[in-house]
């Protein structure tokens, strides 16, 4: 008994703690933690700390290899600290606060605006590294105020995912307009299986993966309750009230929606590329992808870019920076965007590359298309995408659960 | 003559070095208490008060704003609906696990086979991560796939599944359940701790004026048990106030803030709008709420406390 009493105590204890880690947002300010030998300037380099949250593999140990091969180079050692991704930002304002930053910080690039406003990040230009092999995809995921803070090395996009078996035996082709995607989701809608799966949580996911869908019928993030926003999401929250997509969208993030297609109880689904990784490892999952279905025949697709974009936080100490430039220049190079996008299933940031790129990896045709029609979630807004996104996830979550329709769940959304 | 005013001297001077022994033993107490309660609640007060956004934490820039932080968090058409969510989620999830859990306490307290072993088993969800938590109900609740929908299916109870997380009037239940199921043992456990206080010839005793079962309960087991419930009740209380974990893992406050809370909503407005100044503003309105829920409570019971 006793055992089991100090057992639940502490267990109490420790989720006060989590529960009155909230309290401490405002501690933040002062608590730098994290040790590191930043500060001071050395002239003999020999190791740089580098942060990302590429936590899992196989990106943990593909990254990890790029990383040390231009550490190599460079002639330091890579001291690499790996942060869970739901806390980098967390982790690295408090890095920031403490002035504790690594050399090299990666951001993703939905945050990058957040931190490139505190002033943190040093301009890739002001640092030496080349900009001029991105495209403009690419570029404009790093891109804050007309300034470069960061660069990815590889994109990735959302696009249509479908099962190639399930198609073929219901005679349906791959959707190009919203009202072939309808009907065909509706056909392949049977007993146990759904035409669609995608995530409408309320958080950067599910946002992220109706923008295709919200860009390609015209609308956009400065209007979210213009008429053809309105269509957007009256044509998105449809899927589901027809039966075709299963109202458990309303709670499925990415990885879910990949296992239910990965479960052949979806035979579509929208995903960004990294759920590739997943699905290869059923070489009998015979699946194909597409570009996003627009409103009318004709309409240009537009979809949405993801990816991390590498930056160079200020330390404050020259030698360290110029080494920390170094490594960051052959982490952009042509050579490390192709290795890493092979290995990755990701898209390299230069699309000059996309020829030798897809010589390797053929089947990525209409993906690599797609991603270079996407376009960057900050690059309108900046830092004011975080409210705008807020307010969207809400709208979409509103008028898929039915408590209110399009129109409304959107003009509430711009009231905002 | 002189001896007495020496000895008073000797005893002055070991008088003031007990007096400093007794704070060297309070000090490491007080500097905990400084650093680690007093400080991030004084901050956070502070932190109300300012504009405190992601530049703060380079510029170390925060202007002040007077009551504007409030303003907008009170302001805000989604301030009444949370403030909702949270009173419902707090009333529901403690009425459920203190009744559960005292239900659970009176069993446990007949011995019987494997009686020991089961109470232990019944730990488990107290000590299973609430992120793992979270994720198993997750799943047990998916509407089409999940377990629960599956059941009620096959048992006729229900035609198609139910949408225990996607429907913005199921979802509060849903997340009160969950919340019952992993405070249960809590309750038990503390409530259990105050049962085997009693002693038994009280019992005893009061079989003989013919007070058994129901009775029994009511007029001995209830009234010696009270100062055990007022602290469950009030840990439990305060605990789910401001419980985050469980809804950012079940709901992330989805489908449509139909769970938002208090706690959810200051971590939305922090770390998600990076708008630190408003998710302090409504953390401290959580704390004055906890507070003067203790502070009625324990005014409200301290007879029995005295007793």
């Amino acid at each position: 008994m006793k055992s089991h009493t100090t057992v639940a105590k502490s267990r109490m204890r420790a989720r006060i703690t989590a529960g009155g880690s909230l309290l401490v947002v405002g501690a933040l300010a002062l608590s730098g933690c994290s040790g590191g030998s930043g500060g001071g300037s050395s002239e003999n380099v020999t190791s740089i700390r580098v942060a990302d949250y590429y936590t899992d593999d196989p990106a943990k140990t593909i990254i990890g290899t790029a990383l040390d091969q231009c550490g190599t180079e460079a002639g330091v050692t890579i001291d690499r600290e790996l942060v869970p991704s739901g806390q980098l930002v967390s982790k690295v304002l408090q890095q920031a606060s403490s002035k504790t930053l690594p050399d090299i910080q990666m951001i993703d690039q939905s945050d990058l605006p957040t931190i490139a406003e505190t002033g943190a990040l040093t301009p890739l230009p002001d640092a030496g590294v080349p900009t001029d092999n991105f495209g403009a995809p690419a570029l404009s995921a790093g891109t804050f105020k007309g300034t470069v803070y960061g660069l990815p090395p590889t994109v990735n996009a959302v696009v249509l995912y479908y099962n190639k078996d399930l198609l073929a035996a219901a005679g349906v082709t791959p959707p190009t307009t919203w009202d072939e995607l309808s009907a065909a989701a509706k056909k392949l809608t049977t007993n146990g299986v759904y035409g669609l799966a995608f995530s409408a949580t309320n958080d950067g996911q599910g946002v992220a993966q109706f923008l295709p869908t919200f860009w390609s019928g015209g609308a956009d993030e400065t209007a979210v309750d213009s008429p053809e926003a309105v269509d957007a999401l009256s044509f998105w929250t449809s899927l589901v009230s027809d039966g075709s997509a299963s109202q458990s969208v309303l709670t499925w993030g990415n990885s879910d929606a990949g296992d239910q297609f990965f479960n052949r109880t979806a035979a579509m689904m929208f995903n960004t590329g990294s759920q590739m990784a997943k699905l290869n490892k059923d070489t009998t999952l015979n699946y194909g992808l597409a570009q996003i279905p627009v409103k009318s025949a004709g309409d240009e697709p537009v979809s949405v870019l993801g990816g991390e974009d590498w930056t160079l936080p200020q330390t404050g100490d020259k030698a360290r920076a110029a080494k920390a430039a170094e490594v960051l220049t052959c982490m952009l190079s042509d050579k490390t965007q192709l290795s890493l996008a092979t290995q990755r299933g990701t898209v390299p940031g230069n699309p000059a590359l996309d020829a030798q790129y897809l010589e390797a990896l053929p089947a990525l045709t209409e993906y690599v298309n797609t991603v270079n029609s996407a376009r960057s979630r900050t690059a309108q807004l900046g830092t004011g995408w975080a409210p705008v996104a807020t307010a969207l996830g809400t709208a979409i979550q509103s008028s898929i659960s039915g408590q209110a329709s399009a129109a409304d769940a959107l003009k509430t959304a711009a009231g905002n | 003559m002189t001896a007495p005013a020496e000895s008073i001297r000797t005893r002055r001077r070991l008088g003031a070095r007990t007096a400093l022994f007794q704070w060297l033993f309070v000090v490491p107490a007080l500097v905990y208490i400084g650093l680690y309660f007093a400080y991030p609640i004084l901050q956070n007060i502070v932190t109300g008060f300012q504009h405190f956004t992601a530049s703060t934490f380079y510029t170390g820039e925060a202007p002040w704003v007077g009551l504007d932080n409030y303003v907008q968090v009170i302001g805000s058409s989604s301030f009444f609906p949370v403030v909702r969510n949270t009173l419902l989620f707090t009333i529901g999830s403690t009425v459920g696990q203190f009744l559960l859990g005292l239900l659970l306490a009176n069993f446990f307290r007949k011995h019987f086979p494997l009686g020991r072993v089961v109470r232990s088993l019944l730990l488990l969800p107290w000590l299973l991560p609430v992120i793992v938590a979270t994720a198993i109900w997750r799943s047990l609740f998916d509407q089409d796939q999940g377990a629960l929908s599956q059941l009620l299916q096959n048992l006729g109870v229900v035609s198609s599944g139910v949408p225990w997380l996607t429907s913005p009037n199921f979802a509060l239940v849903s997340v009160i359940i969950v919340n019952i199921w992993i405070g249960v043992p809590f309750m038990l456990t503390i409530l259990y701790g105050g049962l085997t206080e009693i002693p038994e010839e009280i019992y005893e005793a009061g079989a003989l004026d013919g007070a058994t079962g129901w009775r029994a309960f009511r007029h001995l087991t209830w009234p010696l048990l009270r100062p055990t419930v007022n602290v469950a009740v009030l840990l439990g209380v305060i605990y789910t106030l401001r419980s985050l974990d469980i809804i950012l893992g079940l709901t992330r406050g989805g489908p449509a803030n139909a769970t938002q809370t208090m706690p959810t909503q200051s971590y939305q407005l922090s770390f998600q709008l990076f708008d630190f100044g408003q998710g302090a503003a409504m953390s401290n309105l959580l704390i004055v709420i906890s507070f003067v829920f203790a502070l009625v409570y324990l005014r409200a019971n301290r007879p029995s406390v005295v007793n």
